[in-house]
């Protein structure tokens, strides 16, 4: 029997394609680390941009962290924060410039430590915007010590025997603490580790889009997201201790949703 | 002539900014420039020309608010005094680093800590050399008079503009408070978004198809495009230096002595020219009006006239370093000066004069 012998331009046909980057995202390669959910969480941003057309009118704000490049791979306007500034910066512009759809994307070092104050009062006042918070449980940039949102017990650079909550607290639900507060209209958790917490990541992110153009007040969207470098373990191991000690911890769902106008 | 207003300097610089089509104005509370907030809060500037007035949490907020404002092309201000200054500083570093251009201003206390709420100048350092962390500068504006911290609010944006650089009005809690006859100008409009888009391409409003996209921000990994960057601001604050130099010559044509003071001493220093001269001394004042760039050329110059110079400061010594540069070591310079809020007579510092450089 002749081999064929099959290319890759045989196989990238028109009618091939089932599956398309946004244009949103730009040619940058991500340098983010393998497993990581960064890629993941700004693809379906980007998608959602695309898909309601606003280019022209979304601003991001990109923190310090692990994502503090992520301009280099949003195809929009944005800009860079202090460590945990982000809120402050949205609150500027939301506020100068009422028409347009803003956002943070921040960690949890730089939203649930060093921002707390802003990430409240920014949820207290209302402000029409979309924070994305991304928690991992981790300071992966600075190479692994404790987050704000670390479990107990769980080993970080700063935590070599585990935390330990007698001395260092409690991990942060700061998620549940700013749904307590009026000025938030939609406080969900989800995570991107799976197909089908994707999808309904993507969903809140388009809920938190179509809040901010009703002018409804502030979404605040978690993604319980890994950190396989920082949590030293494969990408399908950091994906499993996610699910059975982040989870339990920081449960998915949406934890305040307004009635559809 | 314009409309004349009888105004505290705090309530003046709120004026100037609503009046100069200011878009937005963040702050946070603190003595003694409470009245900045409060005039803005009375006025209801959003209803008078849709300019933003909020209250932050905190003065790190409010330079952060500031910040995105600002990186999206708006004319935006806010005020404090020391303590929140120094909170401030982190913001200011990242606006001088992406190159934003803002008005502060700071109505000076007596430091350090929480220190008093008397007027001082003893955050000369912190104003003109950074303040923050990195090789950056602010431009500095000393306004002497209620009136200059009206015109300044103008002066400030149109540097702050130029430059893409964040200028700081540098007044203190005497200038604040006090109350004197303004001249107001006339209400200009605010830019709408299409002029902000021609006239600031760089600003964050909203990535169109016919651009590439805009990033504010003041990171660059690559050290020698971080270096590059670096030159790039160096070469910005020369031709500050070079074109900017603003400053007020009292008496100065056959002066023998020369007093350098800015802000409420250039004041006294007036009161001082007059009372030394009428004892038969020579004497000429020199007002910086913006303290980065100074106005080292013209003290330079004026080392082959003069016997010697005195710095009159609320504060240790400060300024006094910057004239000691200027002349490079070719005149005699001394410093005089109270702290702790306490404003200096025009007697003492005729009699320091005297001590120092002509005996008795």
């Amino acid at each position: 029997m002749a081999e064929q012998q099959i290319t890759s331009e045989d196989i990238i046909q028109e009618e091939n394609l089932v599956f398309d980057r946004t244009s949103l995202l730009t040619d940058n390669v991500f340098h983010y680390c393998p497993g990581c959910g960064h890629g993941v969480v700004h693809r379906v941003l980007m998608e959602i941009i695309e898909e309601l057309d606003v280019q022209d009118k979304a601003i991001g704000i990109a923190p310090v962290g692990c994502s503090v490049l992520a301009y280099n791979y949003m195809d929009i306007d944005m800009q860079e924060a202090a460590h945990g500034r982000a809120p402050a910066l949205a609150t500027g512009i939301k506020r100068t410039m009422p028409d347009k759809y803003v956002f943070t994307y921040q960690g949890d070092g730089d939203l649930a430590a060093i921002g707390t104050a802003e990430t409240i009062h920014a949820c207290n006042r209302g402000e029409n915007i979309a924070i994305i918070f991304i928690n991992n449980g981790i300071y992966g940039m600075t190479g692994g010590q404790m987050a704000p949102t670390t479990l107990e017990k769980m080993k970080s650079s700063t935590t070599p025997y585990g935390r330990n909550i007698q001395q260092m607290g409690n991990p942060l639900k700061i998620t549940e603490l700013v749904a307590q507060l009026p000025g938030t209209c939609y406080v969900t958790r989800q995570v991107v580790h799976t197909p089908a917490g994707v999808r309904k990541t993507k969903r809140a992110i388009r809920n938190a889009f179509k809040y901010q153009q009703e002018e409804r007040g502030l979404s605040f969207i978690e993604v319980v997201s890994n950190c396989n470098s920082g949590w030293k373990m494969s990408p399908n191991q950091a994906n499993k201790w996610l699910e059975e000690n982040m989870l339990p911890y920081y449960p998915t769902g949406d934890l305040k949703k307004p009635e559809d106008k | 002539m314009g409309e004349l207003k009888l105004m505290k300097g705090n309530e003046a610089i709120a004026e100037a900014a609503i009046r100069e089509g200011a878009d937005g104005y963040f702050g946070y509370p603190i003595t003694p420039q409470s009245e900045v907030i409060e005039y803005f809060a009375a006025q209801q500037p959003e209803e008078r020309t849709g300019m933003v007035l909020l209250q932050a949490e905190s003065e790190i907020a409010a330079i952060n608010m500031i910040y995105g404002a600002a990186g999206a092309g708006k004319k935006v201000m806010t005020s404090s005094s020391s303590p929140g200054i120094s909170l401030k500083q982190e913001g200011l570093t990242y606006i001088a680093g992406a190159e934003l251009p803002c008005l502060i201003l700071n109505v000076v206390r007596g430091g350090p800590g929480l220190g008093t709420i008397q007027p001082s100048q003893s955050d000369y350092f912190q104003a003109v050399k950074g303040g923050g962390h990195g090789d950056y500068h602010l431009i500095v504006l000393a306004p002497s008079s209620v009136q200059e911290m009206y015109d300044f609010v103008e002066t400030g944006f149109d540097l702050a503009f130029k430059y893409r650089n964040p200028t700081m009005i540098l007044s203190d809690g005497a200038i604040g408070q006090m109350m004197e006859k303004v001249e107001i100008g006339e209400q200009k409009p605010r830019m709408t978004e299409q002029e902000i888009r021609e006239k600031y391409p760089w600003a964050t409003t909203g990535k169109t198809k016919d651009r590439e996209r805009n990033v504010i921000t003041s990171l660059e990994l690559d050290s020698s495009k971080m270096e590059k960057f670096n030159r790039k601001l160096i070469d910005k604050y020369r031709e500050i230096e070079e074109k900017e130099v603003r400053y007020e010559e009292i008496q100065v044509e056959d002066a023998e002595y020369l007093l350098i003071a800015y802000g409420t001493t250039s004041r006294i220093c007036e009161k001082v020219v007059q009372l030394a001269r009428e004892e038969g001394i020579k004497l000429g004042l020199l007002r910086p009006i913006t303290l980065f760039p100074f106005p080292k050329k013209r003290l330079d110059e004026l080392s082959g006239q003069v016997k010697g110079m005195l710095s009159v400061e609320m504060s240790a010594g400060q300024m006094v370093e910057d004239v000691r540069l200027a002349v490079n070591g070719k005149v005699q310079v001394e410093y005089y000066g109270r702290m702790g809020g306490i404003i200096p007579s025009a007697e003492e510092i005729v009699d320091a004069l005297k001590q120092k450089f002509i005996g008795g």
